[in-house]
């Protein structure tokens, strides 16, 4: 098994002109077992996707490491895939063509044609070969930017918020679909969401990040047999129990105003 | 009844002209043409008009295309009616500057070899030229959008040079060149150049960075990076940049040839007016107007084979 991913205290600040640098993650320490689905989870602003782009590579650290399999992350590469809550499928470029992409990137695609086809079926697009990325809907455009992910057989596939965009029936959907792939391809698996009921029913673990300091707050694991029963009551006491860390929970606030 | 006169329209107008031609008397100040080319002309327009509109009853498609186009032709043949009225018929407007259309479409047909010559002479400089102008645009605009380091060297010289009008260098190009076609040449790829330049580069500088992102987690390199995302999605940009260009190039050319060289259909023009003979003059023109509205027609198919994925993502 491939795919285990370590972060070794990673600090990530942004300068500001006039005002003191933004700490987007304050000392993070992570290990992600090859092969686990792990979601991020935590309100805006407490570097879930910050993290996410460290370990793609698109963003270096100011202080710590990121390993991939013991090799210290420095740059992005098609072992890490990435897919964003908007598919960013190129629009010039068809379905089948989409999915080509990587492979023709990396010169790997006279040999492996039969690939494509095989990532378009995996996600449901096969009659959708040739269709533009204006002519599908928000469900398909992000299946077709999985398949595109999915076909350079990524060690590590890192989802930032890839179901956000969509209707909450699709999202479903969706959500079974990430796990069929994930069953079949053993991927290790990296999700940012903000939908704690999705972290629950997809992921092995689920960790919860606190903004000001971003840190992570705790590893929550999620031992539920699969498939998952999203009204089972231990899937529920697991959900408000992230909730509570979340300080959802029972927090009635005096209103400040009279109407 | 009004669907039945929409569709006889043209047909109408253009019987109208006939009559009118036919049997009002014309003005003696007007020298006759060899041949009565308005009627030649008319009776093209009556055939393609007379047919459609038979064919407008059992056809759906000619039916489409004959509405399209009823009331505009009905119209444009009343305007030349009008303007055979007021030149040969009646002789309202001054002779030397307005002759008869008769005389105007006669240049045309008597004129076509020597038409022809100049018309080949001026695509071969604009092609050139445009050629020229087009490549370098493009790779200008890539290298600016992809590298800061020609980003600083260059985009000085876009903003000093890029505003003066290419006719402007003409004294300059002009002895600077081995030939007038040459000059000439280097003034229309000057013109072309630069509106390619600038939005190649701001098309390129306006992709957004995820799809950039996106392709290096899908293992691209930094140049298939450039070719395979940068250029093609700023491709729309692209042909706004050569539709611009194409536009400067037309009106380069025609001050080229109507300055320097000796040869084309801008100096066909400039020549003929010198010698006050405005029926070649107008001639000139319309064989100008008609090529010039088929590149650009052509530029156009070319950009909606080239963006066939935008459609309904960008209009223009």
């Amino acid at each position: 098994m491939v795919g285990a991913i370590k972060v070794e205290g990673v600090v990530k600040r942004f300068p500001q002109q006039d005002a003191e640098d933004i700490v987007a993650l304050s000392g993070i320490d992570l290990t992600v077992a090859a092969g686990e689905f792990v979601s991020l989870i935590g309100p805006s602003g407490c570097g879930k996707s910050t993290l996410l782009r460290l370990i793609a590579g698109l963003n270096g650290a100011d202080e710590g490491n990121l390993y991939i399999d013991g090799e210290k992350i420095s740059k992005p590469s098609y072992e890490r895939g990435l897919v964003f809550q908007n598919p960013m499928l190129f629009p010039w470029l068809n379905v089948h063509d989409n999915v080509a992409f990587g492979l023709k990137a990396r010169r790997k695609y006279k040999h492996n044609k039969a690939e494509v086809d095989k990532f378009i079926d995996l996600v449901g697009l096969s009659t959708f070969h040739k269709s533009y990325p204006h002519q599908l809907s928000g469900g398909m455009a992000q299946r077709a930017s999985l398949a595109r992910a999915l076909v350079n057989h990524p060690k590590v596939l890192l989802l930032d918020e890839p179901l956000g965009a969509l209707d909450a029936f699709t999202r479903m959907n969706m959500q079974d679909e990430l796990i069929r792939i994930w069953q079949e391809r053993q991927t290790t698996m990296i999700m940012v969401t903000h939908d704690v009921d999705e972290a629950v029913y997809l992921s092995d673990r689920v960790i919860v990040m606190t903004p000001r300091p971003a840190k992570i707050e705790s590893y929550i694991e999620v031992t539920l047999p699969r498939p998952r029963a999203r009204n089972n009551p231990e899937f529920l006491s697991l959900r408000s129990k992230i909730l509570e860390i979340l300080n959802f929970v029972g927090r009635v606030e005096e209103p400040n105003y009279y109407l | 009844m009004k669907k039945t006169l929409n569709t006889w329209l043209p047909v109408l107008s253009v019987i109208l002209a006939i009559a009118v031609d036919i049997l009002v008397a014309n003005a003696s100040k007007h020298t006759p043409a060899a041949q009565p080319y308005f009627i030649y002309l008319l009776a093209i327009i009556l055939t393609v008009f007379t047919v459609s509109a038979i064919a407008s009853y059992f056809n759906a498609k000619a039916k489409v295309w004959l509405e399209e186009r009823t009331l505009f032709v009905a119209a444009a043949v009343l305007f030349l009616n009008v303007l055979n009225i007021a030149t040969k018929k009646l002789g309202l407007l001054p002779v030397i500057y307005f002759p008869s259309l008769d005389k105007v479409l006669g240049v045309i047909v008597e004129d076509r070899a020597f038409l022809a010559v100049c018309l080949a002479t001026s695509g071969k400089l604009l092609s050139t030229g445009y050629v020229f102008g087009a490549i370098a645009g493009f790779a200008t605009g890539i290298a600016v959008g992809f590298s800061k380091g020609a980003a600083y060297w260059i985009n000085p010289l876009i903003r000093i040079l890029g505003p003066i009008p290419p006719t402007a260098w003409i004294p300059i190009v002009l002895i600077s060149f081995p030939t007038t076609f040459s000059a000439s040449a280097f003034l229309i790829a000057l013109s072309v150049w630069f509106p390619t330049t600038v939005m190649t580069s701001s098309g390129i500088l306006n992709v957004q960075n995820a799809y950039f992102e996106v392709s290096s987690t899908l293992g691209a390199g930094k140049y298939y990076q450039i070719f395979k995302v940068g250029v093609p999605a700023s491709m729309p940009h692209m042909f706004i940049g050569l539709f611009n260009g194409t536009c400067a190039s037309f009106i380069t050319l025609m001050t080229a040839e109507m300055i320097g060289v000796k040869n084309g259909i801008g100096w066909y023009i400039n020549w003929q007016k010198e010698m006050m003979a405005y029926a070649n003059v107008y001639a000139g023109l319309i064989i100008i107007a008609v090529t010039f509205s088929l590149l650009i027609t052509l530029l156009f198919k070319l950009r909606d084979y080239a963006l066939v994925w935008q459609k309904g993502v960008i209009k223009w």
